[in-house]
């Protein structure tokens, strides 16, 4: 019987368990999930908890509750994995042996890493978004600057996101006159997907918020409440919302698995850590340069679970990861955008519309009874 | 060359958000490559440089592709 250990119970490792369970006979492999906290999260509904529509204890499930039964569940920190001796050693001493080890653990955030952050307030973190929902409950006027503090950044678009949630929430509130937003955008241009960014642009003049490119935070400093790039420009705020730097994680680093910001060298197609033919990489843990998203983790996990179904069974494993990312964006005013795009297709300028925007709606409702079960 | 990014056939966040982060995981004097199909790269990249304050030392037509190669600065 064959070891297969599952590094992270969030999108992509829940995901690559249960469809290897599915796909996979009860002698073949034993399948080990390991969570440091045994939580998972729904991280998009993060932005809806900031403007006080979501109760942010239901964006949190006990991941022993979404895996198939077959599958054990280890709550516990790893915190070294020894890829020579195929070991994952967990706190406190105990070790798992593997034969097939998928790592998936996400990002780690590090708002230490930019001078002055604890003047800014952020949605990155369930405790981070309720920190914002109080702030933005006693806003009342003045300007508020959403920023992005380090690349790369999980969900790409939410910032732009959520400067037209803003929007809807101050025009909500009535106050929308006495609110300056700023969107001081990392790139060259507004939105990250460039055929979308002439659409983007639009939804801003008509929404009236005011932007700059070319600005990643350097420092923060909060008794001036003024923010300055790298690129040598300052801006000042009285509400400064700032997308914390990330990094991957601890027992990566801490392996010699990682490049220099800890993310995963890893093969594009095969989904393989490079150079490690029985390490799989999912999710944002990996170099790949896509949008670190749920949709991602997901897509790539229903490709590592197939593929070690097949070696387990001894055939050559039958899928490539062909770079497939979907997600909607909430434009506010119940209107919405989708995009899907691959290695090969680029985006297609999508309209904003209702529909798109009930779409996004929808995943937010059903994404416990689908994604992390791997019933799509 | 210090380092090789390829960020061909990435859409989202693309080449330009590749380069910033290896211009900010790097040290001075350091040279960077960044590979991009992205036609938007040709304009951004270059414009983000001066932003920046870095120098680019060349750009590289490839058959298929862009390389932009930068020296960090500071
Ligand atoms: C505000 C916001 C909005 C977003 N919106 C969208 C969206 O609309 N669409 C979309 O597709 N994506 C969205 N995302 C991104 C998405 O949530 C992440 O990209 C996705 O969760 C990544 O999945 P993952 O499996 O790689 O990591 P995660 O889901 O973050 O899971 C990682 C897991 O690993 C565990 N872990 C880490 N280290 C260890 C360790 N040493 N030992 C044991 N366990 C460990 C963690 O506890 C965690 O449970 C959004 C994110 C944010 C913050």
């Amino acid at each position: 019987m064959q070891n297969v250990v599952v590094l992270g119970g969030g999108v992509g490792g829940s995901v690559v368990a249960n469809h290897l369970a599915k796909k996979s006979r009860r002698g073949d492999c034993k399948i080990t999930v390991v969570d440091e906290d045994g939580k998972h999260v729904y991280q998009p509904g993060f932005l809806y908890v900031t403007l006080g529509k979501q109760n942010p204890a239901k964006l949190m499930r006990d991941e022993r509750t979404l895996l198939k039964r077959r599958v054990d569940m280890v709550t516990s920190r790893a915190e070294r994995i020894d890829a020579g001796e195929r070991t994952v050693h967990l706190a406190g001493g105990k070790k798992l042996d593997y034969d097939y080890l998928v790592i998936a653990t996400g990002s780690t955030l590090h708002p230490e890493q930019v001078p002055g952050f604890e003047g800014a307030h952020h949605f990155y973190s369930l405790e981070g978004s309720i920190g914002l929902r109080n702030a933005l409950m006693k806003f009342n006027g003045g300007d508020v600057v959403i920023a992005v503090g380090g690349v790369p950044y999980k969900c790409p678009p939410a910032p732009a996101e959520s400067a037209c949630l803003l929007d809807y929430y101050f025009t909500k509130r009535g106050i929308r006159d006495k609110v300056n937003l700023k969107f001081l955008s990392p790139l060259g241009r507004v939105f990250p997907l460039e055929s979308l960014d002439p659409l983007v642009t639009e939804v801003f003049k008509q929404k009236n918020v005011e932007t700059t490119i070319f600005f990643n935070i350097e420092s923060i400093d909060p008794k001036s409440k003024k923010v300055e790039s790298l690129e040598g420009e300052t801006v000042s705020y009285d509400l400064l919302i700032a997308i914390p730097p990330h990094s991957g994680a601890d027992v990566v680093i801490d392996s010699g698995l990682g490049d220099r910001g800890g993310w995963i060298p890893t093969d594009r197609h095969s989904l393989l850590a490079k150079g490690h033919g029985d390490i799989y990489v999912v999710g944002d843990a990996t170099d790949i340069p896509i949008s670190k998203a749920g949709a991602t983790a997901h897509y790539e996990g229903l490709v590592v679970g197939d593929n070690i179904a097949a070696r387990l069974k001894g055939q050559s494993p039958p899928d490539n990861y062909d770079g497939k990312v979907t997600c909607f964006c909430d434009a506010g005013f119940h209107k919405g955008i989708m995009m899907t795009f691959d290695y090969e297709n680029p985006p297609v300028p999508p309209p904003l519309n209702r529909r798109h925007y009930l779409g996004k709606m929808m995943i937010n409702r059903l994404y416990w009874m689908l994604i992390p079960k791997a019933r799509v | 060359m210090d380092r090789t990014v390829d960020a061909r056939d990435t859409f989202c966040p693309g080449p330009l958000m590749e380069l910033i982060r290896a211009v900010k995981e790097g040290e001075v004097g350091e040279v960077i490559a960044v590979w991009s199909k992205d036609a938007g790269s040709q304009r951004d990249i270059p414009l983000w440089i001066e932003k920046a304050g870095h120098e680019l030392l060349a750009v590289n037509e490839k058959e298929e592709y862009n390389e932009f190669v930068i020296k960090k600065l500071r």
